[in-house]
């Protein structure tokens, strides 16, 4: 037993979780020393990587788009208190749900089949999503595992289709035909070309704007509507949302299609944003650092939208570092991240415990 | 004779909080001391100072005399102090003497070590006629006797100052009159008793000293025999209470709600109401009176349509209520509304900042916000307003719904659903950890909505609450009704036979 830690709501919000990131760069950096390199310049070209050039910050936000997909579908889950393991495998789907609409309806004009191509990613995805969402509800089934078990199905199912059924017969690799070219989101620097504004080119597309987008309109959601409510309700608390007439397995089903869909964003910027055809393993554990970024923005969009930016630096700086120093290697870099996960999420307790005790003396002489 | 426990001058601040403000408390050896105080007054505070769960910011704790430090449980143990906690700390799966034995086991292997608990429990059983078998599995035992083998445990550890936190909220009135007999044969024995408790009538019955903490102070320690219960509760509060709220006769107007035979089974397929009939008529109280877990809380859900009823018919305003009215928004939109039994886990969501609990259930009121989204500054506002009618202290309607205490979180919920006007209201532990200042206006409230021709059902299991408050008086044993008095035609006894099961046919 030990009393309860309160912090003013800006230490909680902004000083833990800089102090964890803190803490943890210095541990990956005494890492880095480990293997005899220094992490001074490590850091140096990290940051360099990923926002010291135009090219570096356009990939930087194109994987930020991603993790910011992921980290809200599994924020809406958590607010109804389910933990969504499976954004990876409803982002699989959500590409074949894109595909199958762009591939099929490629006689529609670009505004048409953009937005129906979205919708087709977000439909699929909610659907990947609100079967264990369904069998949670009804059958007592734990979300964990059964999401769990559909990345599985999603991958194997998907393996199938592209080598046995959507595959063009004279291509060797398991991936479909070209999206209609109508269909393909601009690239950021074509949009700003177009305004007469040149940026270095980059995988950045317009997907980024709708991530925001999505991410305010998560905020609306969650905190403001009657919806949002009682998804809250549910997961902070099922007794007193059947005192108040809520239906916790309707929520819980209305949260993992929600969450379906949003994982279905990833496959938009991937697909439809860059690659332009729907292809193998395009989700790359997004789906699962999806995870940690919402541990870490604390399940608020904001928070996530931060976290996003920070595992997008990661991702682009490490993969510049890799490359510069060949001794860090990607391994490295992923060690690094794990690093940042276990302190921001993980020891988060401990820095609250740590800052609590730097502040005491200013709380207590505020007070008197 | 040295005294058993002195503290002195203790302070302990948990961030803003002053829970202990000096505190001093001189409790003499082989004597029961009673703690009473308002919920918050701090009294908890100090007693997990003494176990060593907290440490005091300053402050000196002495036993027997000797300066002693106490930094966790195991130092209390070892200077003879042992606790008996609100909520045992049993393992349901274990008989008795593993339970005793529990981190204490002496080695290794088990076998010398459960000897040992074996001839010590047969001595303790017969010192302080503590009757109970060594090898039964705790989770069979009832309440009582668990809480029996919590004292065990402790006297096992050598302990020679026994702490006691609410030990009889979770006893029935024989139970408690059996644990009373125990705490005098340990006093016989010279072991010394400290009582936390809110039941001004157990302190009168048991203490022989009694001291009173309020705002974290220690405002007073007096012998029992020299004060008397409506002086406790004024230095509890700080200024004078009724204990009794006033009440006019009133005639019962038109039933309001009808149920005839109605059975209820929980999740696990156990009957848990069997065939109950009751009405509630408009201007009326009736009351439930009840040991905890005998069918009243799945009564009370079955009513307000949170639980469907395998057998029996409610009627609302002489109309049946159909199946699909019944629900906790058809019941809500009849104006049956409900104040549940336990806020926390039903009334309120805790984590939730206030103004979003006061309108748990009713926010598809189109007031609260247009189209999907719910407007918070007219939320806030209308708590506001609430608030001031209610004193509900502090006035902070973003403050998260944990952060107040029991009686203000109770007036939130009293005042979300009696602003809205309801026709019957079902009203579950009202004053459950509500102090004494919160009790009197909650009752006192209760009465205005009957004088206002409100059809209340109450459930407590406060006996007194149950007989200040109602006009008329039933009483549930294992689920079914056992009897039914008219509350100016009563006394404790005859409930007490009736809410143990022995029916009028019987009687």
């Amino acid at each position: 037993m030990s009393a309860p830690i309160d912090l003013p709501k800006w230490a909680d919000t902004v000083l833990v979780p800089a102090v964890s990131v803190v803490a943890a760069f210095f541990v990956a950096g005494m890492v880095v020393v480990g293997i005899g390199e220094n992490p001074l310049t490590a850091t140096r070209l990290l940051l360099e990587g990923s926002v010291g050039t135009g090219e570096g910050l356009g990939f930087t936000l194109f994987y930020t788009t991603n993790f910011i997909f992921t980290g809200l579908a599994v924020a809406v889950a958590y607010h109804a208190g389910l933990f969504n393991i499976g954004a990876e495998g409803q982002a699989t789907l959500g590409g074949l749900g894109a595909a199958l609409v762009l591939l099929n309806l490629s006689f529609l004009p670009g505004f048409l089949l953009i937005p129906v191509g979205i919708l087709g990613a977000a439909a699929f995805g909610a659907l990947w999503g609100a079967i264990p969402g369904y069998l949670q509800a009804k059958r007592g089934s734990h979300i964990v595992i059964t999401t769990i078990m559909f990345n599985w199905l999603a991958s194997v199912l998907i393996v199938y289709l592209l080598v046995n059924v959507l595959r063009e017969p004279t291509n060797m690799n398991p991936e479909t035909k070209a999206f209609p070219a109508q269909s393909q989101i601009p690239f950021m620097h074509e949009v700003f070309a177009a305004f007469g504004v040149e940026i270095a080119p980059s995988q950045l597309n317009l997907t980024f704007v709708l991530a925001l987008a999505a991410a305010y309109a998560i905020w609306l959601l969650i905190y403001r509507s009657r919806l949002g409510y009682a998804i809250r309700t549910v997961g902070f608390n099922p007794t007193a949302a059947v005192y108040a007439g809520i239906s916790p397995a309707r929520i819980t089903v209305i949260a993992m299609v929600l969450s379906g869909a949003l994982a279905g964003g990833l496959a938009v910027n991937e697909l439809m944003g860059y690659q332009h055809r729907l292809l193998l393993e395009f989700t790359s554990g997004y789906g699962f650092v999806g995870i940690a970024v919402a541990l870490m923005g604390r399940a608020h969009p904001l928070g996530i939208i931060l976290a996003s930016l920070l595992f997008g630096i990661l991702y682009q700086g490490g993969a510049e570092l890799a490359f510069e120093q060949p001794a860090i290697t990607r391994d490295m870099v992923v060690v690094i991240g794990g690093i940042i996960i276990l302190f921001a999420g993980a020891l988060e307790g401990l820095f609250r415990r740590l800052v609590a005790r730097a502040l005491m003396p200013a709380m207590r002489q505020a007070r008197a | 004779m040295l005294p058993a426990i002195q503290l002195h001058a203790i302070n302990k601040r948990f961030g803003e909080v002053h829970a202990n403000k000096d505190v001093n408390l001189t409790v003499e050896r082989g004597t029961i001391h009673g703690i009473v105080g308002e919920n918050g007054a701090g009294k908890s505070t100090l007693m997990s100072i003494l176990y060593g769960f907290y440490e005091a910011d300053s402050g000196e704790i002495r036993v027997n005399g000797k300066p002693v430090s106490i930094r966790s449980p195991n130092d209390a143990i070892s200077v003879g102090i042992g606790m008996v906690h609100q909520h045992f700390m049993l393992v349901e799966t274990l008989t008795v003497v593993e339970n005793v034995m529990l981190g204490a086991e002496g080695g290794v292997m088990l076998r010398g070590g459960e000897a040992k608990v074996r001839a010590e429990l047969a001595r303790l059983s017969s010192d302080y006629g503590l009757e109970i078998a060594p090898d039964a599995i705790v989770g069979d035992l009832s309440v009582g006797l668990q809480q029996r083998v919590e004292i065990l445990k402790a006297l096992y550890r050598g302990a020679d100052i026994l702490i006691l936190d609410e030990p009889t909220a979770v006893l029935t009135p024989a139970e408690a009159d059996a644990l009373f007999e125990l705490l005098r044969a340990l006093r016989a024995q010279g072991k010394t008793v400290v009582l936390i408790t809110h039941k001004l009538r157990e302190i009168m019955a048991v203490t022989d000293r009694v001291s009173v903490m309020r705002r974290g102070e220690m405002v007073a320690t007096v012998e029992t025999k020299h004060t008397s219960p409506p002086e406790l509760a004024e230095l509890m509060v700080g200024r004078r209470v009724l204990l009794r709220v006033e009440k006019a006769e009133r005639e019962p107007g038109a039933p309001l709600l009808e149920v005839q035979n109605l059975s209820v089974i929980d999740s696990r397929g156990v009957l848990r109401v069997a065939n109950a009939s009751l009405n509630v008529c408009a201007g009326e109280i009736v009351g439930i009176a009840g040991v905890a877990g005998n069918g009243q809380s799945e009564l009370l859900e079955a009513l307000a349509g949170m639980r469907q009823p395998v057998l029996g018919t409610i009627k609302f305003e002489g109309c049946e209520v159909r199946f699909d009215q019944h629900n906790p928004h058809g019941m809500r939109k009849l104006g049956l509304l409900h104040v549940p039994e336990d806020r926390l886990r039903m009334g309120l969501v805790s984590a939730f900042p206030a103004f979003e609990s006061a309108v748990l259930g009713f926010t598809d009121d189109p007031r609260l916000g247009a189209g999907p989204f719910l407007d918070h500054d007219r939320m806030i506002a209308d708590l506001t307003a609430k608030m001031e009618a209610y004193d509900v202290r502090p006035r902070a309607p973003r403050l998260k719904s944990s952060k107040f205490s029991g009686g203000n979180q109770q007036k939130i919920v009293l005042a979300r659903e009696i602003e809205r006007n309801p026709k019957v209201l079902l009203v579950g532990q009202p004053t459950r950890g509500v102090d004494i200042g919160a009790i009197e206006f909650i009752h006192r409230r209760l009465i205005a909505l009957r004088d206002a021709g409100v059809g209340i059902l109450l459930v407590s299991v406060e006996l007194d609450e149950i007989m200040n408050l109602s006009d008329r008086i039933l009483t549930m044993c294992g689920g079914q009704i056992t009897g039914e008095r008219k509350a100016n035609e009563t006394n404790e006894q005859d409930l007490g036979l009736l809410m143990a099961g022995v029916t009028e046919q019987a009687a």
